[in-house]
């Protein structure tokens, strides 16, 4: 159902809300980026619209909500362990309709991919997603080349205009909240072309594997991971078990975020890594980002927020290096011909 | 006939030159920064009553050669739109720039440009600028962003080396080392890991930023506020060029500038009015007086932030080429 209310009556729900749910949105962190008086627009909390930047694309995803950096599962002593406790309260995150689909790609790993992940089934049950509408395409989005550029699986559509603040609820809570107010049809803004466009291979032949192409990025790539962190369709993790110092027969099981370019990925007992090669990192996400997956899962895992772009220190452009490798693909496709 | 006072003259920045009948114009840009649209008028006056050239200073001012001393008035004219735009303090307006002792304070180019830099150089430069001139009292400071210290800010009687506190979020760090890493090859090793955790060794720090630039999920944060390590008497010269020392680490702006005016006092009080053209290097009266009294008068009324750190005996090495 859309309503037109004011910002007043959504604030006074948010603080009806807050007793059962923690609410997130994209905000702005003064100072907070990586060089000095540049800030990043990332996931906090928030108790007001006004807190919300919609302006601008948050440097990081959502995903940060769902699947904490930093998460600890369990405590142990010497025969026993107790799991940690679920958050108490569920969760509401305001995101763009690109994000709406990479928590698909989440649901699909954690939820879908052989067992259930409890850790994130917890708190994924008890979240409710808000749609932030997109009036124009921000810097390096190719959504519409991704086909994620509008997205129905919302709770909520919300839009501040002015004084006003447009909603299409999809929640009864948030109905019933509502009622009263004046019913208006609300349709999501939504993009439909991107400066940024690119053309995915259908299949990528097994012998550009080991082809010239990645050798450039090998070169360029410094291996920092930050395309890994701030994607929303990076799902790995890696464990880290600690003793707590003061008694070391006690103490905790953290899983926290990996990353396929950073160095320690692909460490195995007695300490062999068999990915060494930047370009090789590069050629493994590249193709899980557009490949792998989706001959497993039937989309492909990127959904084209373009945040990899955004923050690659050595400006690498992981949508240019899907174009170049489609080209490449045609090319080596003719030869064999 | 030229009947000059070169006093006067050297004190108006204009230089007494070892070409008979002419002088060069020095024009102060603190902070080293200023907008295209000035170069013109600098450009005019070079070629207007200079001899077309001009040369870069290495204080980050332009001096003009080759002006007739009979040109003076007129240079300073065309002085003044420069002096107006770069908002430099003047006794009398139209004359000119009316001190030369405390020079030019210079900055590296600072957070406008530089990813290293933990504030801006340039706004400091010349907030300073307009605390300290016009006097005709022989300062050099200098502004730098990080430890690289890019001005050389240690060869100068005051440098300000712009520091960050750096502020670890552990919920946010996933443990991929790239601070450590960073710390280790690029600065001071301050940082290590327990628990998969990081430990920062705050005895160690430099406050340099680049575990802050290097953290992949905003773990390694700035301070709000920016700190300073303020290094003091640094010189070159004949008889003992040597580094500026630390004087105060993680030091705030109020305390450094209240530090440099009270310098002003202490010189004023110390000067050897012998010594020639009534210049004497600060350095020089602190290896008179010794640093305790320096000390003394610089720190009068001084607040300090409860980081700060205030080194003392200070002592300065350098190369001794006048035998003590
Ligand atoms: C040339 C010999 C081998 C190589 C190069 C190799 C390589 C690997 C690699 C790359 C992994 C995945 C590690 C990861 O996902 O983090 C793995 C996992 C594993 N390997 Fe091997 N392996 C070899 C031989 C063996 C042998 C002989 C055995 C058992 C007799 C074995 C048992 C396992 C097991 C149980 C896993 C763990 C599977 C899991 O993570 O669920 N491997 N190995
Ligand atoms: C009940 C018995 C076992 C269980 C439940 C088990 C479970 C696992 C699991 C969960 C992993 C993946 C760890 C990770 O992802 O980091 C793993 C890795 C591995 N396991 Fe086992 N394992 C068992 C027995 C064994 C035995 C008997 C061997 C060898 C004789 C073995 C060799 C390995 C190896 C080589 C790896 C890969 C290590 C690496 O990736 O660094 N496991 N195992
Ligand atoms: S790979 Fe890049 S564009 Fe695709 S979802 Fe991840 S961050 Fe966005
Ligand atoms: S691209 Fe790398 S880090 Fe991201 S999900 Fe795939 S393997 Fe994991
Ligand atoms: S952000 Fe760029 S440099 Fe860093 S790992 Fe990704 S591709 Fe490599
Ligand atoms: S600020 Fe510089 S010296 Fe201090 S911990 Fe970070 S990298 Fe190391
Ligand atoms: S760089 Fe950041 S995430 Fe990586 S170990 Fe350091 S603080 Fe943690």
């Amino acid at each position: 159902m859309g309503y037109q209310t004011t910002a007043e009556k959504i604030n006074a729900i948010f603080s009806d809300l807050s007793k059962d749910y923690l609410i997130y949105a994209p905000k702005r962190f003064v100072g907070d980026g990586t060089f000095t008086y540049i800030d990043t627009i990332r996931y906090g909390e928030i108790t007001d619209l006004a807190e919300i930047e919609f302006a601008e694309k948050s440097n990081y995803s959502f995903k940060e909500v769902l699947l904490p950096i930093s998460e600890t599962l369990f405590y142990f002593t010497e025969n026993e362990m107790k799991e940690a406790d679920a958050p108490k309260k569920g969760a509401i995150v305001f995101l763009r309709s690109c994000d709406l689909h990479g928590l698909k790609r989440m649901d699909t790993i954690y939820l879908e991919n052989g067992g259930v992940d409890t850790y994130y089934k917890r708190l994924r049950d008890h979240t409710k997603f808000i749609l932030m509408g997109c009036e124009n395409s921000f810097e390096n989005c190719f959504c519409v080349s991704m086909g994620t550029q509008t997205s129905e699986d919302y709770d909520a559509y919300l839009k501040v205009d002015g004084d006003n603040v447009l909603v299409d609820s999809r929640w009864d809570y948030l109905d019933a909240a509502l009622a009263g107010a004046t019913q208006a049809p609300v349709i999501a803004d939504s993009v439909t072309a991107n400066d940024t466009v690119v053309t995915i291979p259908e299949t990528v032949p097994q012998t550009l594997f080991d082809d010239p192409f990645w050798e450039e990025y090998g070169n360029r790539c410094i291996a920092c991971g930050r395309c890994n962190f701030v994607c929303p369709t990076c799902t790995c993790f890696t464990m880290q078990d600690i003793f707590y110092t003061d008694n070391g027969k006690a103490g905790e099981r953290r899983r926290v975020w990996a990353s396929c370019h950073v160095d320690g990925y692909t460490d195995m007992a007695g300490g062999h890594a068999f990915r060494n090669d930047k370009g090789q990192r590069m050629r493994f996400k590249v193709l899980h980002k557009v490949n792998d997956y989706k001959r497993r899962f039937g989309t492909h895992m990127c959904i084209g927020c373009g945040r990899c772009d955004d923050v690659c220190p050595e400006y690498i452009s992981f949508a240019n290096c899907i174009n170049r490798l489609n080209t490449l693909v045609n090319d080596t496709v003719k030869e064999e011909n | 006939m030229l009947d000059l006072n070169t006093k006067k003259i050297k004190k108006n920045a204009y230089r007494v030159t070892k070409v008979r009948g002419e002088t060069a114009s020095r024009v102060r840009v603190p902070g080293g920064l200023l907008t295209a649209e000035l170069l013109p008028l600098i450009q005019n006056i070079a070629e207007t009553f200079g001899n077309g050239r001009i040369h870069l200073t290495t204080r980050q001012g332009f001096e003009i050669p080759g002006i007739k001393y009979t040109d003076m008035d007129a240079v300073n004219a065309l002085l003044q739109p420069i002096i107006d735009k770069l908002e430099i303090n003047q006794e009398i307006p139209g004359k000119g720039y009316t001190s030369a002792g405390t020079r030019n304070i210079s900055a590296c180019i600072g957070s406008n440009t530089c990813p290293f830099a933990t504030y801006n150089t340039t706004n400091f430069a010349q907030k300073m600028e307009k605390e300290i001139f016009p006097n005709d009292l022989h300062f050099k400071v200098a502004f730098t962003g990080c430890a690289n210290d890019c001005i050389k800010t240690r060869m100068h009687d005051f440098g300000i080396i712009g520091m960050t506190e750096p502020q670890y979020e552990k919920e946010r760090c996933m443990g991929c080392q790239a601070c450590v890493k960073a710390c280790k090859k690029k600065s001071v090793d301050a940082l290590s890991v327990e628990n998969y955790r990081i430990v920062r060794n705050t005895e160690k720090c430099v406050g340099c930023g680049e575990c802050v630039i290097n953290c992949p999920t905003r773990a390694w944060t700035r301070s709000p506020v920016t700190y300073y390590r303020l290094v003091i008497m640094g010189r070159t010269g004949k008889r003992n060029p040597r580094l500026a020392e630390d004087f105060l680490v993680w030091a705030t702006e109020d305390a450094i500038i209240k530090i440099i005016k009270n310098t002003y006092g202490f010189v004023n009080n110390y000067i050897d009015r012998e010594a020639p053209g009534g210049k004497e290097h600060i350095g020089y009266i602190i290896d008179r007086t010794g640093f305790e009294e320096y000390k003394k008068w610089a720190m009068e009324g001084v607040e300090l932030d409860p980081r700060t750190i205030v080194k003392g005996p200070v002592y300065w090495s350098g190369i001794h080429y006048d035998g003590k």
